[in-house]
């Protein structure tokens, strides 16, 4: 722990520096290539499939062990099945309804296309 | 994709009917529909479908109802409606059944608004964010309103500012907080329902345009599913953030009461 403390300031100062001297290097990007936007465009869509991947992969693991302790806890109590089906029901609605925000903008940047293509 | 969006034939034939009778009266309030666009989108047709169709059945049903002799239909339309009534009576508590009608208006309308995505020649209301952000915002208000009627404005708004049991300084911290979650409620409740059901329509419509025979079948049974299972969330959270709203705090009088203050009646 005591060990790990000065490491971990080291990091924090190496990511602050980073981050105060970013507009020196994205200014630099910025003149040395361009950036037109066809290849924002391309990028949007890539963005897009990939944050469909990462949402729906995560939420159906968040899912899948809801729905394990829910299953476990009904085989353990078969007369609180009722109340464990409410929550889980609730809890999996929550979790998907953030899957499903990363769909609708996964289709906004797909079909809309609000940066050209 | 663009092939596959065709305008359907009742949104033609209820713009023929109405647009010549509508256009004078919206241009009187200085309303203009947009070009190349109908004058009433079909959106709203179908929700207009729902409503007639519901209101028709409902008008021949509740005829010829009977407490001696009641008819299968009656009896189906009974427990449905028993059932909504053990839900609410559970999870709002026992003032629950008179909040049945809105829960089961927009319960019925939701879950026949997905349902209708899967007839051909209709689409489902639902899969447009105005129809969904207007239940959502009904609920919305709907329960707010109760919860100033149940509680009282002053006891409504404190409950708001910091939760039972906390200090009363939390509440600069505390009050911006709880005005976000319930904003986002709306949202999520709109965008959910809207999402789930656009999906879906979506997934059928490119299944249909790389195979139009039996393959796109399973998607359309699981959209059978999921629209039933969008309705009844929604109708839960409604009932949810009633509960929410309705429920009064006795917290205080119980710490009183039971000298320890260990009691936590409400769940």
């Amino acid at each position: 722990m005591l060990v790990n403390t000065r490491f971990t300031w080291m990091l924090m100062l190496l990511v602050m520096a980073a981050g105060l001297i970013s507009p020196l290097y994205a200014q630099e990007a910025g003149t040395a290539q361009g950036f037109d936007l066809g290849e924002l465009s391309k990028w949007s869509i890539i963005t897009a499939g990939f944050a469909l991947a990462i949402a729906a992969a995560f939420g159906t693991l968040a899912q899948s062990r809801g729905l394990a302790a829910a299953a476990e806890g009904i085989a353990r109590n078969p007369n609180a099945a009722p109340e464990i089906r409410f929550v889980l029901i609730l809890g999996l609605v929550l979790i998907e309804s953030l899957v499903i925000y990363v769909l609708l903008i996964s289709l906004i940047l797909f079909f809309v296309k609000p940066f050209g293509g | 994709m663009e092939d596959l969006i065709h305008e359907l034939l009742i949104v033609k034939a209820v713009n023929a009917v109405l647009e010549p009778v509508l256009t004078p009266i919206f241009s009187m309030f200085g309303l203009h529909s947009p070009a190349e666009s109908d004058l009433i989108p079909d959106y709203l047709v179908m929700a207009l479908l729902i409503i007639g169709v519901v209101g028709t059945v409902g008008s021949i049903l509740s005829r010829n109802l009977s407490a001696e002799n009641p008819g299968p239909v009656q009896l189906v339309f009974e427990d449905g409606l028993s059932a909504l009534r053990t839900l609410l009576l559970d999870i709002v508590g026992p003032k629950g059944p008179a909040y049945l009608t809105l829960v089961g208006t927009v319960g019925l309308f939701i879950a026949l608004g997905n349902l209708m995505g899967l007839i051909p020649g209709l689409m489902a209301p639902t899969s447009n964010i105005n129809v969904t952000l207007g239940c959502a915002l009904t609920v919305c208000v709907y329960y707010h309103w109760h919860g100033v009627r149940e509680q009282g404005p002053i006891a409504y708004l404190k409950h708001f500012a910091a939760p039972p049991g906390a200090p009363m300084w939390i509440a600069p911290i505390f009050f911006p907080i709880e005005i976000i979650s319930h904003l986002s409620r709306v949202l999520s409740l709109s965008v959910r329902l809207f999402g789930n059901v656009f999906g879906e329509e979506l997934v059928i419509a490119i299944l249909f345009l790389i195979v139009p025979l039996v393959i796109p079948l399973p998607m359309m049974f699981m959209g059978i599913i999921t629209g039933s299972l969008q309705a009844f969330i929604f109708v839960m959270l409604t009932m949810i953030y009633l509960q929410g709203a309705v429920t009064v705090d006795h917290d205080h009088e119980d710490e009183e009461s039971a000298n320890g203050g260990a009691v936590a009646v409400h769940a």
